[in-house]
């Protein structure tokens, strides 16, 4: 390896850049940008974080509304608290921290503070699975699975720039406890201009017979990619895009898989309790037979490293995902 | 508006006699389950007569009220008290305290915040203390002059997230910020296991405004809930020293115990030892 190549893995397991969705135009800071432009529509909108500001893009809503701003300090279940209290005198708290501690740390304060009184807090969460280097204190890979287990709390795992913006409208907009996984710094922008997202509808992005692949997070822009690959081998692959974990779109993933031979399922998170358990479910409880490949995170702790490296050893590069398919379809 | 301050001796009369309606309420809603968290209800029902009927402001027939104060009960298993202190106050009928505890009965054991009166889910301790500062900042963010009161308790200070609270109340000035630590001495296990003291050089050391009195002395509870007042960008925490089972000479003499059981049969003893000790102190 090359000094320079040494040099890139040592910032990339420093955690200053996740380095998702090469070759595409993007946008800096697409949370942070749509939730300041939504503070000034609306002034029950406050924001807060846990000494992470800066690191999940929220800066920009601080500089616009200092006075409805607040940082707590590293005090994650005092962050949920507070926005509790703020949800109970008729704001609308936008509260931000890594998913690591939103979920391990203060899910006592999410499950009975917030969502036992379905109050309107939203938690937007940075370092979504695989998304830093800087290993198993830092890496929400579990967070989906045990998000979902929380009553009544609407779960986000937005794609790209394009969807997290129109995801913070949306969760503004929606009543009660969300949480929302955040792409940070400069987010690709995947989706096609006349995208529409709605919270708990499913979209399917490219049609296709032979495989089809569900996917959430920024995993759908690798299953879009390998899906175009996949047609020039003569492999029909579609891909459903299902941004909402909770609540789950069951129904448009049954229809989907009803039409398609095989099911293949994408997620930056480990592969049980997530996304491919809600499909499994969804399958099984409608009777819809078809196997099921499961691409994501293994059930064990992630090491340090480049993100780029731990990416293309954990199965998540499109490059893998290729294969991975590719592979199955000739096991088949 | 706020009420008399300081309140006079014939307010502390009437607060005596309404902490006296309330102990009655406790023990005739534990005598119907034969058990519960009866001592630390009477523990604490001078300090929730004190509030209920002298320094919050509230509307009984609008709880929605934007600018009412708020109490926050985080002993969700206090609710005994709390369920006395509503009836007392017009928010909840009287005749419903005899559904406490039963199936289906809006008087849990531990309180839900689906209760007319109640803000806050309470009992799984070390929530209180976050839930009232967010509600401060909402409130002064509004511009409105409401106070939060939030009542916690000696063995929740071991959560560690109440210390994560106190630390951001002083941070955020909050002076209409308001702490009931009701130190009684009890914890699950039995007497307090994690020595807390000194309780209020803590609370002093976090930045809060800080008193220590017998909470079970009404003149001492009005007293310092009226010095707890002033707007001078500290929040305020008042140390109640309160006697579990207070009232009762019979639960407050008993070994120390989280949760009393008692023979139904006894309950007639119990509530007669309450009333003779009511009519010689009156």
């Amino acid at each position: 390896m090359s000094g320079a190549a040494v040099e890139a893995g040592r910032t990339l397991a420093m955690g200053q850049d996740e380095a998702v969705g090469s070759g595409r135009s993007s946008v800096d800071a697409p949370f942070g940008r749509a939730l300041a432009r939504l503070g000034k529509a609306r002034s029950d909108i406050v924001g807060l974080t846990a000494d992470l500001g800066k690191y999940t893009d929220i800066l920009p809503f601080r500089d616009a509304f200092p006075d409805r701003f607040f940082n707590v300090g590293m005090a994650e279940q005092n962050l949920v608290a507070v926005a509790a209290g703020l949800a109970r005198s008729s704001k609308v708290p936008f509260a931000t921290t890594y998913g690591v501690f939103a979920t391990r740390r203060a899910y006592d304060f999410v499950a009975i503070a917030l969502a036992h009184s379905n109050l309107d807090v939203k938690i937007v969460a940075g370092l979504p699975g695989l998304t830093t280097g800087y290993g198993g204190t830092h890496q929400a890979i579990e967070d989906l699975a045990l998000m979902r287990m929380i009553p009544g709390l609407t779960i986000i795992d937005p794609c790209d720039a394009t969807e997290i913006e129109a995801a913070t409208e949306a969760i503004a907009e929606h009543r009660g406890p969300v949480y929302m996984r955040l792409l940070r710094g400069a987010v690709p922008v995947v989706l096609e201009p006349g995208y529409r997202f709605e919270i708990g509808k499913a979209r399917r992005l490219r049609e296709g017979t032979d495989i089809g692949i569900v996917s959430t997070g920024f995993m759908t822009e690798r299953a879009l990619d390998a899906a175009d690959a996949l047609r020039k081998q003569g492999i029909s692959a579609g891909v459903l895009h299902v941004p909402t974990i909770k609540p789950f779109d069951a129904e448009a993933v049954a229809e989907f898989a009803a039409g398609v031979g095989r099911v293949v399922t994408a997620e930056n998170h480990v592969v049980v309790g997530g996304l491919a358990s809600l499909v499994v479910e969804a399958l099984f409880d409608r009777g819809i037979a078809r196997k099921v490949t499961r691409i994501g995170l293994p059930d064990r702790y992630i090491e340090c490293g480049a993100v780029p490296t731990l990416q293309a050893k954990y199965g998540l590069t499109t490059q893998a995902m290729i294969q991975t398919i590719a592979g199955s379809e000739t096991a088949a | 508006m706020l009420r008399n301050s300081p309140p006079d001796e014939a307010d502390i009369g009437a607060l005596r006699r309404r902490a006296t309606r309330l102990r009655r309420h406790m023990l005739t809603m534990a005598r119907g389950q034969g058990q519960g968290y009866i001592g630390q209800g009477l523990g604490i029902a001078d300090v929730l007569a004190a509030l209920y009927f002298h320094e919050l402001r509230y509307d009984p027939h609008n709880l929605a009220w934007a600018d009412r104060d708020r109490f926050l009960l985080s002993t969700g298993h206090y609710s005994i008290a709390l369920w006395a202190a509503l009836a007392e106050a017009g928010i909840i009928p009287v005749e419903e305290l005899a559904t406490y505890g039963a199936d289906n009965s809006r008087l849990e054991m531990s309180t839900l915040d689906t209760t007319p009166g109640v803000e806050m889910i309470g009992g799984s301790l070390g929530h209180g203390l976050g839930q009232g500062i967010g509600q401060a900042l909402g409130l002064r963010l509004d511009g409105s002059e409401a106070r939060v009161f939030v009542e916690l308790s000696d063995g929740e200070m071991q959560e560690g997230s109440t210390w994560e609270a106190a630390m951001s109340a002083s941070h955020f000035r909050l002076d209409g910020l308001v702490a009931l630590i009701d130190c009684n001495g009890i914890q699950a296990d039995g007497p307090v296991v994690l020595d807390m003291e000194p309780v209020a050089d803590k609370w002093r050391a976090f930045g809060w405004e800080t008193s220590e009195i017998d909470g079970n002395d009404m003149a001492a509870v009005a007293d310092a809930l009226a010095d707890a007042r002033a707007r001078n960008g500290k929040p305020k925490a008042i140390v109640l020293r309160t006697l579990p089972g207070k009232g009762v000479p019979r639960i407050e003499t008993s070994e120390k115990s989280h949760f009393f059981r008692v023979d139904v049969a006894q309950w007639d003893g119990i509530i007669a030892e309450f009333e003779n000790s009511v009519g010689a102190s009156q």
